[in-house]
């Protein structure tokens, strides 16, 4: 043995109690509190979101790293991913998307059903990465509206976990009347999306 | 006795005497071209003959030579012989204004897909291909990408923020 193996553990403690969340500001009574209802329903999605992971290339092993158990996903409340588009709320694209494979990816976001959410995984998918070549779609804002952009490359699970967390920022502070409101469908509209 | 390049050679210039040409040995392995109207003539026979044997085609690709008049594209096939572990690399030169090659189809079937990679990069047209359309580029594309006929960057592009990409 050359020289003693150093392992840099160091324990931090804890600042704040983290076991419990934060509670949206209401009227507290005796039995009863009134909120917001954005609130409540934002705090609801926003802690089980479930994903659709749109894994192409490299930036999919790296979700599959931040799937498993040392980065967990899972304790953001997406235990379940699904892989149909019908039942999930955020389609996450990680990887290149090619040409050919734009349409694929409108159906599918197409597919999904209000509200939905799209998380940009990776350079490739942000913009094309480092492939600015005739068969790479640059950026998949191409084709569908995307919320949060993740770069790297691949990002790391923390920096995923940090998307969506941001995500989750996202849905929280989300109108209820957003979906159906003009802004929204005049983004739908210049993207070709009824 | 054991089959040699020295030995393939020979049994190619008996039966095809002039048209076969151009023999080379890069790295060991045997190269040769013939005239494009002849290549199924040469495949049969590479496949046919009970000493060659040459009955798996490893690849089927295009290499475009732009300074060349008149023999730019140039179909190279590899063949193998499994029984004897024996490659082989067979080319055909065509003209880039009528770029028709017989399709080797009818001899080998993982041609098809390679063909169709062929023409979708080079714009080799193959006569006799039973589905000839592109394979892993999108269909609406009008040029063929592996032609050295570009300029580095796209022109026409308009996605690409000029200022931040430093130009």
């Amino acid at each position: 043995m050359s020289r003693p193996v150093s392992y840099n553990v160091h324990t931090k403690p804890l600042e704040t109690d983290i076991s419990m969340g934060e509670m949206p500001e209401g009227f507290k009574g005796e039995g009863f509190f009134a909120t917001k209802m954005n609130d409540v329903v934002g705090l609801a999605r926003k802690n089980s979101i479930w994903p659709l992971p749109f894994a192409t290339s490299c930036c999919g092993i790296e979700f599959m790293a931040t799937m498993a158990s040392h980065y967990d996903l899972a304790r953001f409340g997406s235990e379940r991913v699904g892989f149909s588009p019908r039942q999930c709320d955020l389609l996450m694209v990680m990887g290149t998307i090619a040409k050919k494979m734009g349409p694929v990816l409108k159906q599918v976001y197409l597919q999904m059903a209000e509200p939905r959410w799209v998380i940009a995984v990776g350079a490739c998918a942000s913009s094309g990465g480092i492939f600015d070549t005739y068969s790479v779609l640059q950026g998949i804002d191409q084709v569908i509206p995307v919320d949060v952009y993740v770069p790297g490359c691949p990002p790391r699970p923390e920096a995923i976990l940090d998307g969506f967390m941001r995500i989750q920022d996202l849905v929280g502070k989300e109108s209820l009347r957003r979906r159906t409101g003009e802004k929204y469908k005049s983004l739908l509209e210049s993207y070709g999306i009824q | 006795m054991e089959l040699t390049n020295e030995i393939v050679k020979q049994k190619l210039i008996a039966k095809f005497g002039e048209q076969v040409s151009g023999f080379t040995e890069p790295y060991g392995m045997l190269t040769f071209e013939a005239p494009k109207e002849m290549n199924l003539k040469v495949l049969n026979f590479l496949y046919d003959d009970e000493e060659l044997k040459f009955r798996f085609l490893t690849d089927l690709q295009a290499v475009h030579y732009p300074d060349e008049k008149g023999r730019e594209l140039a179909v190279v096939y590899h063949l193998h012989n499994l029984g004897d572990n024996i490659r082989i690399r067979f080319k055909v030169f065509t003209d880039i204004s009528t770029p028709d090659v017989y399709t080797a189809t009818g001899l080998y079937a993982s041609a098809n897909w390679m063909e169709r990679e062929t023409y979708d990069f080079f714009g080799v047209n193959f006569v006799g291909h039973p589905n000839l359309k592109r394979i892993l580029n999108v269909d609406e594309m009008d040029y063929f990408p592996m032609r050295k006929e570009f300029p580095l960057e796209d022109q026409t592009r308009i996605d690409k923020d000029d200022e931040m990409f430093g130009r």
